[in-house]
């Protein structure tokens, strides 16, 4: 097995070597050192095997800041088509939007990323979406940390008997009860906006206590 | 490279000036460069003497303050879509106020190296800045008249931080005309004026303004008998028309009213009747310009047809509140008057929302506020209690009008969380399925409540119980009530949890007298005024007043009040805790206008001897009244 690895390991394209280095040194605690990713996709359905990825939008998030240059956004030409998610993100076949293919599309991702946490919501979707295309290209899964909005948003609710937790809280809902304007819902990079704002409150939110929240506690 | 953020940003800036007189190329190449940053509330953004930043900066969300650090005024208050920072970058010089976060807010910074050539080679921007920068007598109670781009002169904020002399300002008139041709009939005018909800209609002709009709006319003329409905405006109007030029002051405009004995001038181009209408001045534009007064705002919250036009209201009424406490107008009459207004915030609210749904409601409901808005004791925006019943409906029709409720609760908790009021934390709220319930429904949740008095069943009545109709059906309420005191006849035991549950907060003071302060958190060493001084008193007033079954009054100061009249050996004690409870009240309130707060948390520090003298005094009162409670639900032997 270890074997296997470090044969493989020899193969990886030099992008993806890149990556790793990024991770060499240990990362520090305190919120305010951190660059965040925050991202979403869009894709053809929910099925981790059979879909596929059509659009990755992601913004960098660091002290507070969103800088709207840094945004990136990919479309990426697939030939798996799902057309019951068409009507939600708007994305047709054989629209005229610039797109990459899968690899071009992962390898600008991955250098985009670099070692930042990633935040998303319902975040474990996204990422396996990402690593199932890493995995069909030859590549290893993602290393980074990340962080879960829909999780995090647990953390605010006030520990009493009288409240019910739900299990899950659409990005829907959380706009709502925090008053985020919806009004690029469903568009990879408009989720993302969505999201960063959604963190940055629940955060407040948090610290709202008084208490310095670092990112272990975030991670819990 | 353009994206969907950058399109967003440009969509939001092209509204409001200088941007909106930027090319459409150039506004999206700029919103590129953005950063968007957030503010948490309080943050400071820049402070005095701070070197210039590399951008300026555009409220997207929330409000920003400017102030001077040195005798601590707050120079200006920047809402949405405003602009500051701008003018020391654009003269290469230090900031010259403090910007703080005056709310959560998200900001556009601007990168200052992009904008500035941008604003040089176009001239609509140029202009803009150069008027913004040298009319530096803006007035602070006219919008129309308020430069967008906040100068951060030292000179013209002197003016403005003192009272301008209100009466030389120019006025702010409606440019909405609402007019109709000479032949219209008096019967459609009159409609017209009552969907606009206006007090007079200009009869124009060829643009050029005839005569005048006011509700005044329609009295003398109409409902007399003298003409008929269908007769013609032209016939019964006013005219011709007093007319003046739209660059008015204030009172020229009051004298020329008073002169003619009219409640209306028509501005137009020249000011003469042979030019263009630009606009109608009525006697509440006069009265809205010369500043708050109750009668005004109430008013101007009948006349908000969107949330959004109630925001600015709100901010008044806080204005108003703080106007008040300064003149130490008594608390008994300030917290009547601003409950009345809150009120009529909330109902306007509700108005709104139910326009909104698509049908109208299957069946009758009442809106009730609870907890402390419930009791008329809510001054500072705090948090939203509430909840909704709806007249019983058969079985199979039950989910779906819980549905339509739900929805419409959800509209109404949305836009009253736009005007300032926080979701609650507890989710007690009617768009929570379990705060929007049918009459039988809500009988039985009562019941269960008052038949297992558990520690969450007592706080769940506790708050419930100040319950207070805002909206909506008194029948369902009253037999609400009714079935509240029959059951709690029938199982008195209840009141002994209550009474329990309102002996949870110990007296407020410690060994040798000192101040209980909070051991951790947040507010470590601040002095809980909330739960350890108002609570007390709200929880035996409740207790008290539920166990002689009356249900009507709601105040706390009142209730007590209404003890003391039905228990006259009591008399004493119950007008302490009445004036202890408008002490606190007035204390709280002050407290978190000052801090921009709830003001539930008192830094003991900041107190003056005074202060404390007069905090400790009501704690005795509160001891008292424990002592009473304990005894008269004979709690000891438990």
């Amino acid at each position: 097995m270890f074997q296997f690895f470090k044969k493989n390991k020899a193969e990886l394209p030099q992008f993806w070597k890149d990556y790793e280095l990024k991770f060499k040194d240990k990362m520090s605690d305190d919120l305010e050192d951190k660059t965040f990713c925050v991202l979403d996709t869009e894709t053809t359905g929910f099925d981790y095997s059979k879909d596929r990825i059509l659009c990755i939008g992601a913004i960098n998030l660091r002290q507070r800041r969103i800088e709207i240059k840094d945004g990136y956004e990919v479309f990426i030409v697939q030939q798996v088509y799902g057309k019951d998610a068409a009507p939600i993100h708007g994305i047709l076949k054989n629209s005229l939007i610039p797109r990459l293919s899968e690899l071009e599309a992962l390898e600008q991702f991955v250098n985009y990323v670099g070692n930042s946490i990633i935040i998303a919501h319902h975040a474990i979707f996204d990422l396996n979406m990402i690593n199932n295309a890493l995995l069909r290209n030859g590549l290893p899964e993602l290393k980074n940390t990340y962080l879960d909005t829909s999780h995090l948003y647990k953390k605010t609710i006030i520990k009493s008997n009288l409240i019910t937790k739900k299990e899950h809280y659409t990005l829907d809902e959380l706009a709502d009860k925090f008053t985020i304007s919806k009004k690029d819902r469903h568009t990879a990079m408009g989720d993302a906006y969505i999201t960063a704002i959604l963190f940055l409150k629940i955060l407040n939110k948090l610290q709202e206590s008084g208490k310095k929240v670092t990112l272990k506690d975030l991670l819990k | 490279m353009k994206n969907t953020i950058s399109q967003r940003v440009a969509d939001f800036l092209k509204n409001f000036p200088p941007f909106n007189g930027l090319k459409d190329d150039d506004l999206q190449h700029l919103s590129e460069q953005i950063t968007i940053i957030y503010q948490e509330k309080d943050s400071i953004i820049f402070t005095e003497k701070e070197l210039g930043h590399d951008h300026f900066y555009v409220i997207h969300k929330g409000a920003v303050s400017l102030s001077r650090k040195t005798n601590n005024t707050i120079v200006d208050m920047c809402d949405e879509g405003d602009i500051f920072g701008l003018r020391p970058l654009m003269a290469n010089e230090n900031y010259e106020l403090e910007a703080k976060a005056h709310e959560e807010s998200i900001l556009y910074a601007i990168p200052i190296a992009i904008f500035k050539p941008l604003a040089l080679h176009n001239t609509a921007v140029g202009n803009f800045l150069i008027e913004s920068f040298a009319s530096n007598t803006r007035n602070p109670y006219s919008k129309n008249h308020r430069g967008k781009l906040y100068s951060d002169s030292t000179e013209s904020d002197k003016n403005t931080s003192e009272l301008p002399l209100v009466d030389l300002q120019p006025v702010h008139y409606s440019k909405k005309i609402i007019s109709c041709g000479p032949r219209t009939t008096v019967k459609k005018a009159a409609e017209i004026m009552t969907t606009k909800r206006v007090g007079a209609i200009v009869i124009v002709k060829d643009l050029l303004p005839i005569g005048i009709i006011t509700d005044k006319d329609l009295r003398n003329k109409i409902v007399t008998g003298d003409y008929p409905i269908t007769t013609a405006v032209s016939k019964i109007m006013t005219t011709p028309v007093i007319t003046y030029p739209k660059n008015l002051t204030i009172t020229q405009a009051q004298m020329a009213m008073m002169k003619s004995n009219i409640s209306h001038l028509c501005l137009t181009k020249d000011g003469t009747v042979d030019t263009k209408l630009v606009g109608i001045l009525s006697k509440h534009d006069i009265m809205v310009a010369l500043g708050n007064n109750p009668a005004v705002l109430i008013k101007a919250i009948k006349r908000a047809k969107k949330v959004k036009h109630l925001k600015p209201v709100r901010k008044s009424i806080m204005g108003l509140l703080q106007g008040y406490l300064a003149s130490n107008i008594p608390m008994t009459l300030i917290t009547k008057i601003i409950s009345e207004l809150n009120d009529a915030c909330l109902k306007q609210v509700i108005k709104i929302s139910l326009e909104k749904m698509e049908t109208k409601p299957p069946v009758k409901f009442a809106w009730l506020t609870l907890g402390s808005q419930g009791r008329s004791e809510q001054m500072l925006h705090t948090d939203q209690d509430n909840a909704l019943i709806f007249e019983d409906v058969s079985e199979e029709m039950l989910p779906k009008t819980t549905t339509y409720f739900l929805a419409f609760s959800t509209l109404v908790t949305q836009g009253l969380n736009e005007i300032g009021y926080e979701y609650c934390p507890a989710e007690m709220m009617a768009s929570n399925p379990q705060w929007c319930l049918s009459f039988s429904e809500w009988k039985k949740t009562t019941s269960h409540w008052i038949i297992n008095p558990g520690v969450d069943e007592v706080l769940l009545s506790s708050i419930f119980f100040d319950y207070n109709l805002v909206y909506g059906d008194v029948s369902l309420v009253a037999g609400l009530s009714e079935h509240i005191f029959y059951t709690v006849k029938k199982y008195p035991i209840f009141f002994v949890h209550l009474a329990k549950g309102a002996l949870q907060n110990p007296s407020p003071t410690g060994f040798f007298r000192k101040f209980l302060v909070e051991q951790d958190g947040a507010h470590k060493d601040t002095f809980d005024v909330k739960s350890r001084a108002l609570r007390p008193l709200t929880d035996a007033a409740r207790v008290l007043i539920l166990s002689h079954s009356i249900k009507s009054i709601n105040n706390t100061a009142e209730r007590f009040e209404k003890l003391a009249e039905l228990e006259p050996n009591n008399k004493e004690i119950y007008m302490a805790c009445s004036y202890a409870s408008k002490a606190l009240l007035k204390f709280r309130t002050k407290q978190g206008l000052a801090n921009n707060d709830s003001g539930r948390y008192i830094a003991l520090n900041n107190l003056s001897k005074e202060e404390k003298i007069k905090l400790k005094r009501t704690f005795k009162t509160i001891k008292e009244i424990q002592e009473l409670v304990t005894l008269r639900f004979q709690l000891k032997s438990m």
